[in-house]
C-alpha cells in the first residue's frame, strides 16, 4: 500500500504536501479507512496560529470523534469548505479533494519530525 | 462483564471472513460493520440486511404459572398473549426503573424470553431469584443463535429457505418451522423500523442458514453490523437499554407509556410509576434535531435559554432523516414539548436544536 509520492507523514496519520513554505494537510487513506464513514469535520479558523502536533480540529465518523493533530505549526491560510459541507469527501479522496487546510509554515525544521511514505508504510504495517 | 473474556457467537469466523470490523459489545466480540455503516443502513432501508444477533440472551420459560408470574414482574400484559404471539415488555424495579426491556414469544407449551446481552447475567440472576411456583427457567445461552433479516425485501429473501409461509405472518407473531433445514422459530419482529424477521435456531445451524441466505441473494442482502443497527433503531425511535432506558430511567420517562398497563392488579414498580404518571412533571426522553451537521453524542449537555435542560442519550447522523444530526435527550418536561428551541453543547460551543416528536423515521 504505497503512499502517494512527495508527501510527508505524521504518526497521527496526517499527510503534508509542501509547496515552498505553504503546507497542505489532510488525513491518510489508512486513517479514513480506520475511521469508517466520516460525517463531520471541524477545522481551525483561517488566521489561527497552530503549534506542531496540537489538537486543532476533529473528524467524526458515525461512531466516533477523533482529534486532528496538525503535523506542522504555522498560520492557517485556507480551509477546505468542501469537506465541511460534505465530509464523505475525506473517505472518497483523502489525498485529493478531501484535504483539510493549508498553512504558512512557522519553522522549516519541524519537517524533521515527520516521516517519509516508506516509513509511514512501516508504521501502519506494524499496526 | 469486566475482566471476563469476551464471548463469540457461532458466526464469529464467518464475520471475520467477510471482513467485518469486530468490537466488544455486551460481553461479546461482535461485528460493528462490514462494508460500512452507511452502506449497510441503506441496504436495510431499500433492500434487506442480515444481522447476527446471537449475543442477545435467550431464556426458555416453562410451567403453568409463567404468565401470572411474569405479569407481576413486568409492565405489559403477559397472560393475555396468544400462542405464537410476540410482545415487547419491560422488567421494572421497585422505583419503576427498568431492569431490562425484552420480548416474550409465546410458543406451544413454553415461552421464549429475549433479553439484552449486556443485561443477560443480571437478568438470569434476577429471574432465578424471583422464580417460584410452577415456573422452570432454562438458560439457552451458548446453545442458540439469532439471525435477523430486515428490510422491505426480507420476505422475498427469507421465504424460500423457510418451510412455513412466512409472507402471511402478521407483525409480532411467530411460527415454529424449519429454516435452512433446521428447526427454527421465525418471528416477524425487528429493531430497524422496517419489515423483517428474526430467526431463532440452534447455534450449530446458524452458519448453514447465514451462508444459504447470502449465497442466494448477495445482490439484495447485505451483511449488517451493530453500527447500522444502532442508526436504524435510533431513526425509528426505538429505545436502547443503557441509553433511553436504565435502572434509573422509567418506561414512562422513555416514552414507553403505551407498554405500561396500570390495569394489571400488581407489578413491581407499579406504585412508583402511578405516582410518576400523576405528578406528570418528570424528565423524559425527547427527540432532537440539530440545525447543523455536528453529531450530538451521548453525555453532551442540553441547554434551554442557556440553562441546563438535560443530556443527550443517543445521537447520530440520520441518512433517512435528510442526513440531519438527530439525537435523543433526557430533558425536563417543558423542554420535551415539540418545537422547543434547545442548545446542545459540543466541545464548549452551543449548537441550536429543536425538539421533535418521535420517531424520526416511519416507513412509507
Amino acid at each position: 500500500m504505497a503512499q502517494p509520492p512527495g508527501l510527508l507523514f505524521s504518526k497521527d496519520h496526517e499527510w503534508v504536501k509542501l509547496d515552498g513554505d505553504v503546507a497542505t494537510i489532510g488525513i491518510t487513506d489508512y486513517a479514513q479507512h480506520s475511521l469508517g464513514d466520516i460525517v463531520y469535520v471541524e477545522l481551525p479558523r483561517v488566521g489561527a496560529t497552530l503549534q506542531q502536533f496540537a489538537a486543532i480540529g476533529v473528524v467524526e465518523s458515525v461512531k466516533a470523534v477523533s482529534d486532528i493533530f496538525t503535523p506542522l505549526g504555522g498560520d492557517v491560510l485556507e480551509i477546505n469548505a468542501a469537506v465541511e459541507s460534505d465530509a464523505s469527501l475525506v473517505n472518497r479522496e483523502p489525498f485529493g479533494g478531501g484535504w483539510f487546510y493549508k498553512l504558512k509554515l512557522a519553522d522549516d525544521a519541524e519537517k524533521n519530525n515527520l516521516m517519509s511514505g516508506a516509513d509511514y508504510d512501516k508504521l501502519i504495517a506494524e499496526g | 462483564m469486566d475482566g471476563e473474556p469476551l464471548r463469540r457467537t457461532a458466526l464469529f469466523d464467518v464475520h471475520r471472513a467477510l471482513g467485518a470490523r469486530i468490537v466488544p459489545f455486551g460481553g461479546f466480540e461482535m461485528p460493528v460493520q462490514y462494508a460500512g455503516i452507511l452502506a449497510e443502513h441503506d441496504a436495510v432501508r431499500k433492500r434487506a440486511g442480515l444481522f447476527d444477533l446471537s449475543h442477545m440472551a435467550q431464556f426458555e420459560l416453562r410451567g403453568a404459572d409463567v404468565a401470572a408470574w411474569a405479569d407481576e414482574l413486568t409492565v405489559n400484559h403477559v397472560a393475555t398473549m396468544k400462542p405464537l404471539q410476540a410482545r415487547y415488555n419491560i422488567f421494572t424495579n421497585a422505583a419503576g426503573g427498568a431492569h431490562d426491556d425484552v420480548i416474550f414469544y409465546r410458543l406451544a407449551g413454553r415461552w421464549l424470553l429475549i433479553v439484552n446481552a449486556g443485561n443477560a447475567d443480571k437478568m438470569w440472576a434476577y429471574l432465578q431469584a424471583a422464580c417460584r411456583g410452577h415456573v422452570a427457567l432454562t438458560d439457552l445461552r451458548g446453545e442458540t443463535a439469532l439471525l435477523a433479516v430486515q428490510g422491505p425485501r426480507s420476505a422475498e429473501v427469507l421465504a424460500p429457505l423457510v418451510e412455513a409461509d412466512i409472507a402471511a405472518l402478521k407483525y409480532y407473531t411467530c411460527v415454529e418451522t424449519k429454516a435452512g433445514g433446521a428447526a427454527a422459530i421465525v418471528a416477524r419482529t425487528g429493531y430497524t423500523g422496517e419489515d423483517g424477521f428474526e430467526v431463532f435456531l440452534a447455534a450449530d445451524a446458524a452458519q448453514g442458514l447465514w451462508d444459504a441466505l447470502l449465497a442466494d441473494h448477495r445482490d439484495v442482502l447485505a451483511p449488517c453490523g451493530l453500527g447500522a443497527r444502532d442508526v436504524l433503531r435510533l431513526e425509528a425511535g426505538m429505545p436502547l437499554y443503557g441509553h433511553e432506558l436504565t435502572e434509573e430511567i422509567t418506561p414512562l420517562q422513555a416514552g414507553l407509556g403505551w407498554a405500561v398497563k396500570f390495569g394489571k392488579p400488581a407489578f413491581t414498580g407499579k406504585a412508583a410509576l402511578e405516582a410518576q404518571a400523576v405528578d406528570g412533571d418528570y424528565p423524559r426522553i425527547a427527540g432532537i434535531v440539530l440545525d447543523g451537521r455536528v453529531p450530538a453524542r451521548a453525555g453532551y449537555r442540553v441547554l434551554r435559554n442557556g440553562a441546563a435542560a438535560g443530556e443527550i442519550r443517543s445521537g447520530s447522523i440520520a441518512p433517512s432523516v435528510g442526513n440531519k444530526s438527530i439525537a435523543t435527550a433526557l430533558v425536563d418536561a417543558a423542554s420535551a414539548v415539540a418545537g422547543t428551541r434547545l442548545g446542545v453543547e459540543v466541545r464548549g460551543t452551543e449548537y441550536p436544536a429543536t425538539t421533535v416528536p418521535l420517531p424520526f423515521y416511519k416507513r412509507g
